[in-house]
């Protein structure tokens, strides 16, 4: 890794702390990742065998939503307890298109960008009047509608959910069947949103955002119309989701409003916490994390939140801006 | 970057482990949680059943492997790919709820599995989804309350308030209900899934003015509700008919508050058959409670998988053969009449049960009549298989 | 409806209100006055529960049971205040969150292995086991009464207590202003922790009061949890009154609601359809009520910061 003082030294005015963010090393570290996550068809070839692939393929999935959620959180300083509602709507979306006899990934895909974002306009408008912890509670409130709407769809299965007996195809080819077709999708998704956080966060739009977090009222005297800018976070945030959901539902074959409860946007909040909010790479560790060790946990004993809980408090407790920051320390202290 | 390749090196070797057997089977309920209860039955029943035969089912040596399904659909399927694939089982056993089965079903019957279901049985299972790899020990969810809606037309009960939580299942039961009765239905009430206060229910109830009540409150639900229904008084003025509510996986906790009240289903552990006697007797003593109708069902998914692997001689690479002899189901129930229609659902007696307490001060269900005899489910038709 | 069975529903809905306020005061008070997001109260209301079922168990009186576990309850929370909260009152607010979401899946799992993961009932103490005649047929248990006027009795002394006493008046400054007190060479670290010693033993009461009514499972405080928050949100943060006001009226729409939203959706819609929307309609109210709330007043009915 990059020697942190050099990058320290190229940073812009603003303190240190975002050299550290948004410097090369992370940028390394983060495509170093994603080179192994896109050798996973061959290591797991050797050890571990598809299962695994399958695991690391839900972390992904999960990866592309906390990432998005990120941009919420740890840039614009705005707790979403509710993103899972975007998954949710997204895998709806797509079941609901596939059993009315939609069958191409493009109109689909369509169907589910035009309606998350347009989820996301509304609740967003209304939301961002809050901030704070109210903001936390009101995405909160319009997570359970939604899990709610969702839970009494009974011509879809209702809280039973739905199997999905068919897959969507692009122009013919099924890119999105589950297996190695739906795994190279996925890492194509996650790496664009990866990217695509990375450079929103460096953009002037981000640091908008950025300021917003530290103090709303002084970008405001700057003269952005800070409400603007933190929608439309909140908008391409929901997006990003949405298609996490598209692919979910591909992955599952299966929908259920499970996806959209409380339950899972707590999850997503706590993979972004646990990676490091605000880091490149905080988000997608926290995900891969968070899913391998729950189901490597989970072999030795049914009881493994015994473990696992007390493993979250140590996190918060010592490594201070997660496991992102961490890797960094270990990284930089050599 | 090295010690992150290290961990998840790890990691990889940690789930990725498999091990050789000759007859492999995967147990998929749930553990976490209150529903543990039923999980856990489940599991006792079906390990209660390997060890009868030796550690053989159908003379092969029988490695269980059992995974929790945490009722989350997802978490469920992550497991039941890493049965199908790290550790090849030939069958899959579970579940005991409907939304995990709808989870794994697609995964499991695609890779040619076996998927046999201990306990739930959604409609479109039944109907028009039935599948060459899926069997049912239990029935279709629609069953039991077929059962107390043709029991209360025979009774002649002129009006019932119906009360269910708001999912699915409790739109089957109503379904499944007014299928045989016409008489009047005062309210049909949803409650939230896990809901603690039923006193807004109960007072519309008194209100109502209905003869009998009829519900459907699976787990701590039903703990609560008898116990709030009791202190009610109401007890006393409505006929309680309910299914999944008064069983013996709520009964140690509902105990008297609960006695006098009916239910229905295909078996009661007071059955008076040998083999049911026998199976209840081992079961208490080996794990110290009473069995309901769960583990009654693992233990003939454990039976029926024992009888057909012995039919093909072990040989479990000829599917198609081991279907025939699965779908013979020669094997003696527990409950007694046992066979399969043609969409791999049983086709068995179902009863009006009645809460009892035994000489030793303990509550179990006892068998009030016989409501139907050899009973099919009602999406049989639907299946083309 | 009838005008018994509405006045009924108004007292479930008011004896539910009166729980809610009870697991709402603690945290509106931790969260207000030390700014923490304490996930972890909706735990300590299951472990006041399933303490004095243990207590229970061990000296067969409710009352004695009752006291022990709060005692008990008290101490487990000071403890969890030493050992983890301590270290994170000047953290971020996710940490907070983080450390106490761990808390939950620890304690939720811990209760399932000492006590089982089955359904357990708590009988309701001897001298308050009686039932009123309500109607002709319909009998209302005592305890149930006994529920609401403990709650408000507790309110009315929590509100004493925040409005008369020199600890209430240092909480109102702390939930106003936590640095200026500090500024004022008050001891601002004894209390928070009496603060939250004394929120953990409040939501500790609650599961033993709620015991006897709802039954204990584990993690039966989470979703309380939620509703809880739902209730400090719109009470504005930091507020006892607010917290009390808006717990009443969260346990009436919800109860109120219940029994309503089918017949109101039966005079837009079709029966079938009416049952269809009308439960889920009324799942959803509080969270209506509470955005609508949050759309007019984004601080809640009665913010503590900033007023006077």
């Amino acid at each position: 890794m990059t020697d942190r003082s050099v990058t320290q030294d190229r940073a812009p005015q603003g303190g240190a702390t975002p050299a550290r963010r948004f410097g090369d090393a992370g940028l390394l570290a983060g495509l170093a990742i994603l080179l192994v996550l896109a050798l996973m068809p061959q290591i797991t070839a050797v050890a571990g065998g598809s299962y695994v692939l399958n695991l690391v393929m839900k972390a992904m999935i999960l990866a592309i939503a906390a990432i998005s959620l990120d941009l919420l959180i740890g840039y614009s300083g705005l707790v979403s307890f509710g993103h899972a509602a975007f998954l949710g709507l997204g895998s709806y979306v797509t079941g609901i298109a596939l059993t009315e006899g939609i069958y191409g990934a493009l109109p689909i895909l369509g169907l589910v960008l035009l309606i998350c974002g347009g989820f996301a306009l509304v609740t967003g408008a209304i939301s961002l009047r809050t901030s704070g912890v109210y903001f936390i509670m009101i995405t909160l409130a319009f997570g359970q509608m939604l899990f709610f709407a969702l839970s009494s769809l009974s011509s879809y299965g209702g809280d039973d959910g739905l199997t999905l007996w068919d897959t969507p195809d692009l122009f013919g080819a099924y890119v999105f069947q589950t297996g190695s077709g739906l795994f190279y999708s996925t890492l194509v998704v996650l790496a664009l949103t990866w990217l695509a956080v990375g450079r929103i966060a460096g953009s002037r739009f981000g640091r908008v955002l950025r300021a917003g977090k530290e103090s709303p009222l002084r970008v405001g005297v700057v003269g952005f119309d800070l409400y603007r800018f933190r929608l439309a976070a909140y908008v391409i945030a929901g997006l990003f989701a949405g298609v996490a959901g598209f692919l979910m539902a591909c992955h599952t074959e299966f929908i259920n409003p499970s996806t959209a409860s409380w339950q899972n946007s707590g999850t997503l909040i706590v993979m972004v916490i646990l990676g490091g909010m605000g880091t490149r790479n905080g988000a997608l560790l926290g995900a891969l994390f968070v899913v391998l060790i729950e189901e490597a946990l989970s072999r030795y004993t049914v009881d493994w939140k015994l473990i696992f809980g007390p493993m979250l408090v140590l996190i918060a407790l010592f490594a201070k801006g997660g496991l992102a920051n961490l890797l960094a320390r270990v990284g930089g202290g050599r | 970057m090295k010690k992150l390749a290290c961990a998840l090196g790890a990691l990889l070797m940690a789930t990725g482990m498999a091990s050789a057997e000759d007859l492999k089977i995967g147990l998929v309920v749930t553990l976490s949680g209150p529903p543990a209860v039923l999980g856990k039955q489940i599991e006792d029943g079906f390990k209660l059943a390997i060890d009868d035969k030796d550690g053989k089912l159908g003379g092969l040596d029988t490695e269980l492997f059992v995974v929790d399904s945490e009722l989350k659909p997802d978490v469920a399927l992550t497991r039941v790919k890493g049965l199908l694939e790290r550790d090849q089982v030939d069958f899959v056993v579970g579940t005991v709820f409907s939304n995990v089965l709808g989870a794994i079903f697609k995964p499991v019957t695609r890779s040619e599995t076996f998927l046999i279901s201990p306990n739930a049985g959604p409609s479109t299972l039944a109907g028009r989804n039935c599948n060459p790899y899926f069997f049912s020990t239990s029935y279709q969810n629609n069953q039991n309350f077929e059962t107390l809606g043709k029991h209360a037309k025979e009774q002649g009960i002129k009006s019932v308030f119906m009360m269910t939580p708001n999912y699915q299942a409790g739109r089957d039961a109503v379904e499944g209900f007014k299928k045989y009765y016409d008489g009047e239905i005062t309210n049909e009430v949803y409650t939230p899934l896990g809901h603690q206060d039923f006193s807004a229910e109960i007072a519309q109830m008194s209100d109502s003015g209905a003869e009998a009540l009829f519900t459907f409150m699976p787990g701590g639900m039903g703990v609560r509700f008898v116990k709030q229904f009791r202190e009610s008084g109401l007890a006393d003025k409505m006929t309680f008919l309910s299914a999944f509510t008064v069983d013996e996986a709520t009964l140690p906790a509902q105990k008297e508050a609960a006695l006098g009240f009916f239910g229905a289903t295909n078996w009661a552990p007071s059955m008076d058959l040998p083999q049911s006697k026998k199976f209840v007797a081992d079961f208490e003593a080996k794990y110290g409670y009473i069995p309901g109708g769960f583990a009654m069902q693992a233990y003939d998914a454990a039976l029926l998988i024992d009888s057909a692997v012995r039919a093909v001689g072990g040989d479990l690479s000829d599917k198609e053969a081991l279907r025939k002899a699965l779908e013979a189901a020669d094997f003696e129930s527990l409950r007694g009449d046992f066979a399969f229609n043609n969409n791999h659902f049983p086709i068995q007696d179902f009863y009006l049960l009645r809460v009892d307490q035994r000489d030793d001060g303990k509550f179990w269900t006892v068998v009030d009549k016989k409501v139907f005899d050899d009973h099919t489910d009602s999406f049989a038709a639907e299946c083309k298989m | 409806m009838s005008s018994t069975l509405f006045l009924i529903q108004l007292l479930n809905g008011a004896q539910y209100g009166v729980l809610l306020f009870l697991i709402a005061a603690g945290l509106t008070l931790v969260f207000g006055v030390m700014g923490f997001i304490n996930l972890a109260h909706g735990v300590q209301y299951m472990i006041g529960a399933y303490l004095t079922f243990m207590y229970f168990g061990v000296t067969g009186n409710f009352l004695t049971a009752l006291l022990l576990g709060l005692v008990t309850a008290l101490c487990l929370g000071l403890a969890l205040e030493a050992l983890v909260f301590r270290h994170l009152y000047d953290r971020d607010h996710l940490d907070q969150v983080l450390a106490t979401f761990g808390i939950i899946l620890f304690v939720n799992e811990a209760v399932k292995v000492i006590w089982g993961p089955g359904t357990l009932t708590l009988p309701a103490p001897e001298f308050l086991s009686a039932s009123l005649q309500l109607t002709d047929n319909l009998l209302y248990p005592v305890y149930r009464l006994a529920l609401i006027v403990v709650g408000v009795l507790v309110a009315a002394g929590l509100y004493l207590v925040v409005t008369r006493t020199r600890v209430g008046m240092l909480i109102r400054a702390g939930a106003s202003n936590a640095d200026m007190v500090s500024a004022l060479g008050i001891n601002i670290r004894r209390l928070f922790m009496i603060v939250f010693g004394f929120g953990a033993m409040l939501a500790g009461f609650a599961g033993a009061l709620a015991a006897p009514v709802f039954t204990l499972e584990p993690g039966m405080g989470d979703n309380l949890l939620i509703v809880a928050f739902v209730v400090i949100i719109i009470g504005g943060i930091g507020s006892i009154r607010g917290a009390f006001i808006a717990a009443i009226l969260v346990g009436l729409i919800d109860t109120l609601g219940r029994s309503l939203a089918t017949d109101a959706m039966n005079l837009i819609f079709d029966a079938s359809a009416a049952n269809q929307i009308g439960p889920s309609i009324a799942s959803m109210l509080i969270y209506i009520f509470m955005a609508a709330v949050l759309f007019f007043r984004p601080q809640g009915l009665f913010p503590a910061k900033g007023s006077a």
